[in-house]
């Protein structure tokens, strides 16, 4: 280790939840050392949750959702200039600015961003959104402040589906494309999707199901006008959302041997990151969305989850790790959990639906959109969501979390009869090579 | 609630709330503690404005203890300003 | 000593004063088998596990059957009509999902927090009014005092029950409460006193409903009884009932409790009042560390409905499950130095209320009473302790606190203009 590196401390890259919460556990845990955090963005870390409900929605200010920040972190913030390179031999990473800064240790939390619309199918054109940072949220607002004649959201994920919820609360019109039967379909099913369906027909938004954007053409001003769908038929919008997920925020890690790539960095158990060779590196850690780590609660199956839970539990599960010997390294399990609030309805989940075979309600009823579904795989229990009925769901969770049968409960109050349903999940992209746990 | 012109820039007029929403189970007690900060929507989203003015201390404070799965978060005292 | 007979020395009041060291005992084994075929559950995982288990039921409410009169009419034909009827319309606090939820959401949609919220000045005036009526004694008798008409005055106020009709439901309001304890609902003269004060009280109530309607007031059962949009009453008339009844009992015996036994233990722990004197904004903490150290309602039952596998443990369907909220509240696991009242703490998430989906209707409420009423006794009575330690106790195990805490005092301080 040279001299510089001695006293450099520990650097967190990436001011965002994770980060921020990796940053207050290394405190908390006793670390007295010197401490930098690094952040692309000129903000103090903020909560992304309500960028697609109530900043869209124009109830909370853009600027209003900083996060608390929970002890004094003594931290030297170095905001606005991205990391850009990581030199593992000098123990140095690269900003933005060309200033070099030396780690001693690295928790890398850098997250992901918005997968952009290509620009050679007019993802050029003004009045095309992406929504991940404040920044985004506050562009976004100010446009539909502005009352366009139609807005089009591509992709009915849960960022989808939360603006098109705003869109209508606005009183905006508003068309929902997605090449899935129904919304929601890659993380619900299309059977409990099917409910979102029925909401965004009662809100009086236009759902284009199975339907596929090919490009978008503008006017002469260079401003979107209308969406070409892969049918043939045309829909004219004057401002357009994509929301088709996101990509992780791993450029920057390119020459730096790391096992990583736009799916995330691969980490061991115990959220060390490898080397290309597949060691850990005793140095480097990673948490959040970006950390892709062997789940125990699945096998060790290499996942990366893209939830806020995530983030706080597992910058906190690292950054003891961070300061623990090499010998006292805890493995991270994790089980998966998300929420989202959209047509008025809360929906919590828990677990992975991915490969489930079978969905049930154990809880109150599809018609009345208060339910509480679980859903099987091989007569095991994987994953459950909850509409309206939150409550229950932490004793779904338990029986989850122990891989219980499929269904994990019966005999309970305000249960019908038991009638297992096909999710209707879309068969996996063919890109896909690890699990995603995804929610913006 | 924040009205959407104004802006919550400063620091020093505004706390800093966030709500782990996983935890949230709805009890609602935060909107008797805090009225102006906390809502329940619908039959359980909890709506809050995570910047309220700083003058809603006390009533944040009390919604903080008043949370049945402590899942309300609020500034350190002696967190960093800048 | 087995195990298996602890809750009833929890249920014997000569324990009543301190149940802590037994409920010890009982969180050796979280899921504990009672000769009586009951399980008692006591730690805070395992609790906090079930009260989230839709398979744990409230609907067990033990039949509480007329006794006989030798009238064949009314043994035969009247009285089992009644007792169904009793049965169907049982108070919410016994019920599950949908009904539950049905009536709690009609009750809640009226308990608004402007409601509560405009009740703080008359709170903050009774309490004046009953510690300047100490004025120039040298004891306290807080029940009497404070404790008691405080809440009963603040429950009667929300609902619109006429205060001068209070006397004659008093005892009514104390048997009913019984249910909720295991000895008296297993007794059966108990039981018949509880039906008798059950037709009484909602033969009061119908009549009371029948006014509201009539002539309505700005009142939370005015607003129960009132038709809804489509004409239609949010509830029927003996959900209406059961639940004006609930509403009432509970605000008769249980934030008593927690201003009864706040004061004794602040009376125990006086570097703590003195504290909360000199800076009232603890309160709210204050408040918190009692509903977990001394909490106004130590145990519900529930029946599980189906087999549930917990701590190791089987619970059999149709078992009777205690749910011991305090001694989950004192678990080592999951508090440090439990048995040290200690308002500092953070992560204080306790089960001073219950938990899930039957949490405390009347939380906020009481929170505010409380609140009120002890920062008021801190500021006010001069050189205060206890006359008796510990003090003499109410017979309920469940709703648990003194039958009266003497406070001896030099004097009542002025308000503080």
């Amino acid at each position: 280790m040279n001299a510089a590196a001695a006293d450099a401390g520990i650097v967190v890259v990436g001011a965002s939840l994770a980060g921020l919460r990796g940053a207050e556990a290394l405190r908390r845990n006793g670390y007295a050392g010197r401490l930098t955090i690094v952040g692309d963005e000129p903000h103090r870390p903020y909560d992304r949750p309500p960028l697609s409900k109530h900043v869209l929605s124009g109830e909370l200010a853009p600027n209003a959702t900083e996060l608390p920040e929970l002890l004094a972190l003594d931290a030297d913030w170095r905001l606005g200039h991205a990391a850009v390179a990581l030199d593992r031999a000098a123990r140095t990473i690269r900003l933005g600015d060309g200033t070099d800064l030396a780690y001693e240790r690295l928790l890398i939390a850098t997250g992901a961003q918005a997968r952009p619309w290509p620009d050679a199918a007019g993802g050029g054109l003004a009045n095309i959104f992406t929504l991940r940072g404040r920044d985004d949220a506050a562009r976004l607002r100010t446009a539909l402040a502005e009352t366009p004649r139609r807005v089009l959201i591509v992709g009915a994920g849960l960022i989808g589906c939360e603006a098109v919820s705003c869109c209508r609360d606005l009183g905006l019109p508003v068309t929902l494309v997605d090449p899935n039967p129904t919304p929601l379909a890659r993380s619900l099913g299309t059977w409990v999707g099917g409910v979102i369906a029925e909401c965004l027909r009662d809100a009086g938004a236009t759902f284009h199901a199975g339907a596929q954007v090919l490009r978008f053409e503008g006017d002469a001003a260079g401003r979107v006008v209308r969406a070409h769908l892969a049918d043939g038929r045309a829909v004219e919008a004057d401002l357009v959302i994509v929301a088709l997920g996101a990509t992780r925020e791993t450029g920057w890690l390119s020459g730096a041997g790391l096992m990583a790539d736009a799916g995330g960095v691969t980490c061991d158990g115990a959220c060390r990151v490898l080397g290309a060779d597949g060691t850990p590196c005793p140095d480097i850690y990673a948490a959040g969305d970006v950390a892709r780590w062997p789940n125990p609660f699945y096998g060790g199956r290499l996942m990366s989850v893209e939830h806020w839970g995530n983030a706080v539990a597992q910058a906190a599960h690292a950054a003891c790790n961070m300061l623990a010997p090499a010998g006292a390294q805890q493995v991270y399990r994790h089980l998966p959990a998300f929420w989202s609030s959209q047509f008025g309805i809360n929906i919590k989940a828990v677990g992975l639906t991915e490969g489930a075979d079978a969905v049930a309600i154990v809880q109150g009823s599809r018609a009345s959109r208060r339910f509480l579904a679980v859903y099987g795989r091989a007569g095991r229990s994987i994953a459950a969501v909850s509409f309206d009925q939150a409550r229950w769901l932490p004793a779904y969770a338990d029986a989850i979390a122990a891989g219980q049968a499929f269904p994990p409960i019966r005999d309970a109050s305000d249960q019908g009869a038991f009638t297992p349903m096909a999710p209707g999940f879309p068969p996996a992209r063919a890109t896909s090579t690890h699990i995603e746990a995804r929610h913006g | 609630m924040t009205h959407p012109t104004e802006t919550v820039s400063s620091r020093t007029i505004a706390l800093r709330v966030v709500v782990d929403l996983n935890r949230c189970q709805g009890y609602a007690q935060c909107c008797y503690a805090a009225p102006g900060a906390f809502e329940v929507r619908g039959h359980e989203i909890l709506f809050y404005d995570p910047a309220p003015p700083r003058a809603r201390r006390g009533e944040i404070e009390r919604a903080v203890q008043a949370c049945p799965v402590r899942a309300i978060s609020l500034q350190a005292d002696d967190g960093e300003t800048p | 000593m087995a195990d298996d007979t602890l809750f009833s020395e929890v249920l014997d009041p000569a324990n009543r004063a301190d149940p802590y060291p037994i409920y010890a005992r009982l969180r050796e084994n979280p899921v504990s088998r009672q000769r009586d075929g009951s399980v008692v559950v006591s730690t805070h995982a395992a609790i906090s596990s079930l009260i989230f288990d839709p398979r744990l039921s409230s609907e067990d409410l033990p039949p509480s059957r007329r006794p006989r009169t030798g009238n064949p009419l009314r043994d035969w034909l009247l009285n089992p009509i009644k007792n169904r009827i009793a049965t169907a319309h049982r108070p919410l606090i016994f019920r599950d999902p949908p009904d539950h939820d049905t009536l709690r959401h009609a009750v809640m949609r009226e308990f608004t927090v402007a409601r509560v919220q405009a009740l703080r000045q008359r709170i903050a005036r009774d309490v004046d009014a009953l510690i300047e009526g100490c004025v120039g004694r040298d004891e306290v008798c807080l029940v009497e005092d404070l404790s008691y008409p405080l809440p009963v005055a603040v429950i009667c106020d929300m609902l619109g029950v006429p205060e001068a009709d209070e006397p004659q439901f008093q005892a009514w309001a104390t048997q009913l409460a019984t249910a909720l304890e295991p000895d008296a609902r297993h007794d059966e003269a108990s039981r018949h006193r509880t039906v008798a004060a059950f037709d009484a009280i909602s033969g009061y109530m119908r009549a009371l409903i029948r006014e509201k309607r009539r002539r309505p007031t700005p009142d939370l059962l005015s607003a129960l009884a009132a038709p809804g949009p489509g004409g239609k009453a949010v509830m029927g008339d003996f959900d209406l009932i059961s639940t004006a009844i609930l509403l009432l009992v509970a605000g008769h015996e249980t934030t008593v409790n927690l201003i009864t036994n706040g004061m004794l233990t602040l009376l125990r722990h006086p570097l703590e009042l003195d504290r909360l004197r000199a800076d009232p904004e603890r309160a709210p903490r204050v408040i918190e560390e009692l509903l977990r150290y001394e909490p106004p309602v130590h145990f519900r039952t529930r029946k599980a409905l189906g087999t549930i596998e917990i701590a190791g443990r089987t619970i059999r369907k149709g078992t009777p499950v205690i749910l011991l909220f305090a001694a989950a509240n004192r678990d080592p696991a999951r508090f440090d130095a439990p048995d040290r009242f200690d308002p500092d703490r953070d992560d204080n998430q306790h089960f001073g209320f219950g938990g899930g989906l039957h949490y405390c209707m009347g939380a906020p409420l009481a929170r505010i009473e409380a609140e009120i009423a002890l920062v008021a006794l801190s500021r006010r009575l001069i050189a205060p302790r206890l006359l008796a330690d510990p003090p003499p106790y109410r017979p309920g195990a469940s709703l648990r606190g003194p039958e009266n805490l003497g406070i001896g005092i030099d004097g009542i301080a002025p308000l503080p203009t």
